[in-house]
């Protein structure tokens, strides 16, 4: 027996009984509900039924976790919101992630999951919108079953971890009822969700469903997989964007022991970027890693740049400068309220400054790799760390022209994204090779790429460097009345198919603070053009330009001797909402208001005028959550001592305010240590930064032993929390800096900036 | 989550309990043991020990991060004091014992109480750094009772998910439970 019941025109659940007893729950999404499948010829399959719980005989519950998790928390938070919904036994649930569900209807693929995308803020929000519809419904089958088996209505019944519960006392547990309840007659419509008073998981905290894997070891990253006994390949890039080989030894590799071949490696044609991979190699595929390194190392392969020489970020500055100052050039206006330019010719006052951010890179812990097995007329598997799993699957497809169902694309745990793992070039070049030609010996071999530090750092999706000036005109009675923002950059969204006049949108948010609370406001962006190749960061659109305006907003404070908390407090004004044509709008300036107080607070702000150490503060809106920092700074001989960091944070409903915690704290980190001491840099052509040594992510000094975090309370809807802590982390250290040392760093990295202004 | 471990249908080489007397040598090789068996490494002597244990042992749990000795992520424990496994060379092991994260929990399974610490203070996020934090901390654990932050931040791994506070909570947790154990 089996059932079916529609959430929407789009998507539906359905649940079957699962083999042994188990009562199986998946949601379906779009075209194929049109025409019912037959869900008694479904089985047991995971695939199939696209599962997201199977409630087992023995009393485990499994939940397949759609989205991927690299750190961001993902597979905890969404297994505990299908799990609360549904009343499980926590230490019963055992989380699975699912790889890319895929199967095909009508000769095209069809997507079985809905949302399988992670570390941009949307994996919670979109759990929130449908998976917990999969657990409300496991609960009232599971209660409906022992109803009948009690005899008493269902909705004298609740379910309590794992059991349910009559009114007298009497209780059957889940375990006991999966096979009755798989036989029971769908509701007409989806039952209802759980009341938040009877929460007994979301908001309480969990630690990652994984530690015991991780910690043991055994747990298998995509590069600890050796599904088939792999060729490892280990390939030589073209470190110059557009160049070309100049010469290498190929015999030279190919004569060491252990390598089975050195191949050529073209990147397609055409491809957008992400999509393919990026640069000419020579591919060494050879038994082990090691051996594959050394005959890399034999190749000494040279290469020449193109006929573009990539110029150096300080050349894209003066670009930027020039743009600034060029009458005649022509920006994209992304907002532009009332009059700026008129408003700063009557101004009492105007104040201007420009910031300029370098190219950052994401530094993965896990390198870029990939497992691919192909049977090029029957299958492929790719083993793969992803943020997007469906952008890896069109790699798969166009590469293969393979048929839906015969890609499986898996996704394990992967280690670190930040923004990297949107990208599939390195899904592009396993595929490529496992299609190339190569000899019989290892023709049906699976094939792993491995990147070492040095590909990782010279081959990224970079953010962009950015170039903001920032205009203000404040009348007589220290308002700020206008509000000019120009910014310049190199868009990350260039050959994405994305339309000229859209390529702003990777790099600025039109309706970012203070849009809406000056009059007066217009927001510039100039494109900048380069040949590397650009990527998000950690919600970059959000980041670089919020280092400008809080800075920014910081410096009038001072101009007008203000307080940088007041004043702030005062520009949001009463506790109301700004229209917000984004993500997770309408802005709420009260509780943006609130986490700036909280953290304020928290650091003893009350000190911010007679402390000798610098005490900063700066905040942001981020896809629906509100975030402040504050922080507290001690100049040192040499630079500065990061004695506190407060962040405080509003994202709505928390589901796991441990996870959220080690989310808030690690995205300060991140943010702050690249603020500190992190640059890409081009030279001659080419990225300089070969290693950890010149790519140093620091990992205590000059840091806190702590990130102090405060989680507000709230019932609103949940926000995502990966990208939450980047944004207003560096312009709050800025802040302090200057309160620190009179020095105002208008250049990032800071503590190369702060040395040369000292 | 029910991981697998890496699938490796090619034959790993021959382990036997170290308490065994060596088998007489067929063929040239480096001898060691690790996590408790014995194996003889025949291939290129200049080959770093991380790729020995992840490539030939399949033993996966020590991870890549860079190739300068500057992340940690390899960091195993040889002969008692830890070593980044990418910057040990196959053939400084002759005779040496190596112990990776896989072999620090007993033989019944029971967490080592550095791990038991990672878990309850839950100071993994996407977890790469971590086996090798582990060993680092068993490492200064061995050596420091009572280990101050200056000390932790002496070890200098990496986390790029910037789990710091956590793992330096983690580490004292290890050290008071070391101490009641009487480990220590
Ligand atoms: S891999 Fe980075 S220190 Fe060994
Ligand atoms: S947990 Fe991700 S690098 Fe440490």
């Amino acid at each position: 027996m089996s059932g079916e019941i529609r959430l929407s025109r789009r998507r539906f659940l359905k649940y079957a009984a699962g083999a042994a007893g188990a009562l199986v729950i998946g949601i379906g999404s779009v075209d194929a509900a049109e025409r019912p499948v037959p869900l008694a010829l479904l089985g047991d399959t995971w695939k199939q039924v696209g599962p997201y719980l199977r409630v087992a005989a023995d009393g485990r519950v499994f939940i397949g976790v759609r989205d991927p998790d690299n750190g961001e928390g993902t597979a905890t938070s969404l297994a505990r919101i299908i799990a609360e919904e549904m009343d499980a036994d926590w230490s019963r649930v055992v989380v699975e992630p699912l790889g890319l569900g895929v199967t095909v209807d009508n000769d095209k693929a069809k997507f079985l999951y809905g949302h399988q995308r992670s570390g941009d803020a949307t994996s919670i929000p979109a759990a929130w919108a449908d998976l917990r519809q999969a657990g409300a419904l496991a609960r009232w089958l599971l209660l409906q079953a022992a109803a009948r088996r009690l005899g008493v209505p269902a909705d004298q019944l609740r379910g309590e971890a794992g059991m349910a519960i009559a009114a007298d006392g009497r209780r059957i547990s889940y375990a006991d009822l999966a096979s009755t309840a798989a036989e029971i007659e769908a509701p007409a419509t989806p039952p209802p969700l759980k009341a938040a008073e009877r929460y007994q998981l979301i908001g309480q905290p969990a630690g990652d469903v994984d530690a015991h894997a991780v910690v043991t070891g055994s747990l298998a990253y995509a590069c600890d997989d050796n599904i088939g006994d792999p060729v490892i390949a280990v390939l030589a890039r073209c470190p110059y964007p557009g160049g070309t080989l100049d010469q290498a030894d190929r015999d030279a590799a190919s004569r060491l022991p252990g390598v089975h071949a050195v191949i050529d490696l073209t990147p397609e044609q055409g491809q957008p970027a992400g999509l393919a991979a990026q640069a000419p190699a020579i591919v060494v595929l050879a038994s082990d890693t090691w051996t594959a390194l050394s005959a890399r190392a034999a190749l000494k392969a040279t290469w020449k740049p193109g006929p573009n020489v990539e110029p150096s970020a300080g050349t894209l500055e003066q670009q930027a400068l020039n743009l600034f100052g060029d009458e005649q050039a022509t920006p994209i206006t992304v907002r532009n309220d009332g009059d700026v330019l008129a408003t700063r010719k009557k101004a009492a006052r105007a104040l201007e400054a420009t910031y300029v951010q370098p190219w950052v890179a994401h530094a993965t812990a896990e390198t870029p790799n990939c497992i691919v097995r192909l049977d090029p007329d029957t299958s492929i598997t790719v083993i793969a760390a992803t943020q997007a799993p469906l952008q890896v699957y069109s790699v798969v497809q166009r590469m293969t022209g393979l048929k839906p169902d015969q890609i499986d694309i898996r996704v394990p745990r992967g280690g670190g994204g930040f923004g990297r793992r949107l990208e599939a070039d390195y899904v592009a070049e396993a595929v490529a090779i496992a299609l190339a030609k190569k000899p019989d010996t290892i023709r049906n071999r699976p094939i792993k790429v491995m990147w070492t530090r040095e590909d990782d750092l010279a081959h990224d999706y970079y953010r962009p460097m950015a170039v903001h000036r920032l205009n203000a005109s404040l009348d007589k009675k220290k308002n700020i009345i206008g509000w000019h923002q120009r910014m310049a950059s190199p868009s990350a969204l260039v050959n994405r198919n994305v339309p000229d006049n859209r390529l702003w949108q990777s790099e600025l948010v039109p309706d970012a603070l203070p849009a809406g609370l000056v009059p007066n406001f217009r927001s510039d962006w100039y494109p900048l053009s380069s040949q590397l190749q650009r990527g998000e960061w950690r919600g970059s659109p959000h980041v670089t330009p919020t280092f400008a305006s809080e800075s920014f907003i910081d410096e009038l404070a001072h101009s007008l001797k203000a307080n940088p908390l007041d004043f702030r407090l005062a520009l949001l004004g009463d506790a109301r909402q700004l229209a917000y044509n984004g993500r997770g709008g309408p802005i709420d300036t009260g509780r943006l208001a609130n986490v700036l107080k909280l953290a304020a607070d928290k650091l003893d702000w009350s000190r911010w005028l007679r402390s000798e150490n610098g005490l900063g503060i700066a905040c942001a809106y981020v896809f629906g959550a509100y975030v402040a920092h504050a922080i507290e700074v001690a100049p040192t001989q040499d630079g500065v001592d990061i004695l506190r960091v407060v962040v405080a944070a509003d994202v709505g409903r928390v589901i796991n305010p441990k996870g959220l915690e080690a989310q808030l704290q690690g995205a300060t980190m991140d943010a702050l240590s690249t603020a500190l001491s992190l640059a890409i840099t081009v030279k001659d052509g080419k990225v300089q930064q070969t290693g950890l040594r010149d790519y140093a992510l620091s990992p205590t000094q000059p840091m806190p032993n702590e990130v102090e975090t405060i989680i507000v309370p709230s019932t609103a809807e949940p926000a995502g929390a990966s990208v939450v802590g980047v944004p207003s982390a560096a312009p709050a250290l800025a802040n302090a800096v200057f309160r620190a040392t009179a020095v105002r760093v208008r250049r990032l990295p800071l503590l190369r900036e702060l040395a040369r202004l000292r | 989550m029910a991981q697998q471990g890496p699938t490796s249908p090619v034959p790993v080489p021959t382990a036997q309990d170290a308490h065994q007397p060596a088998p007489k040598p067929v063929r040239e090789g480096i001898d060691l043991i690790v996590n408790d068996k014995r194996y003889r490494h025949t291939g290129d002597k200049a080959m770093p020990l991380l790729w020995y244990l992840r490539d030939v042992l399949r033993l996966t749990g020590a991870k890549y991060g860079c190739d300068q000795g500057d992340c940690g992520f390899c960091t195993v424990i040889v002969d008692g004091k830890a070593v980044a496994s990418c910057q040990t060379k196959m053939e400084k092991l002759s005779g040496k014992r190596v112990t990776t994260v896989e072999g620090l929990a007993d033989k019944d399974g029971k967490l080592h109480p550095v791990q038991q610490a990672w878990i309850d203070e839950d100071a993994i996020m996407c977890g790469f750094c971590q086996p090798g934090q582990i060993m680092a901390a068993v490492d200064l654990l061995s050596r420091q009772k009572n280990p101050s932050d200056a000390d932790i931040d002496k070890i200098g791994n990496l986390c790029r998910c910037g789990s710091y506070g956590r793992i330096r909570k983690a580490i004292k947790r290890a050290a008071d439970t070391l101490k009641k154990d009487g480990k220590a």
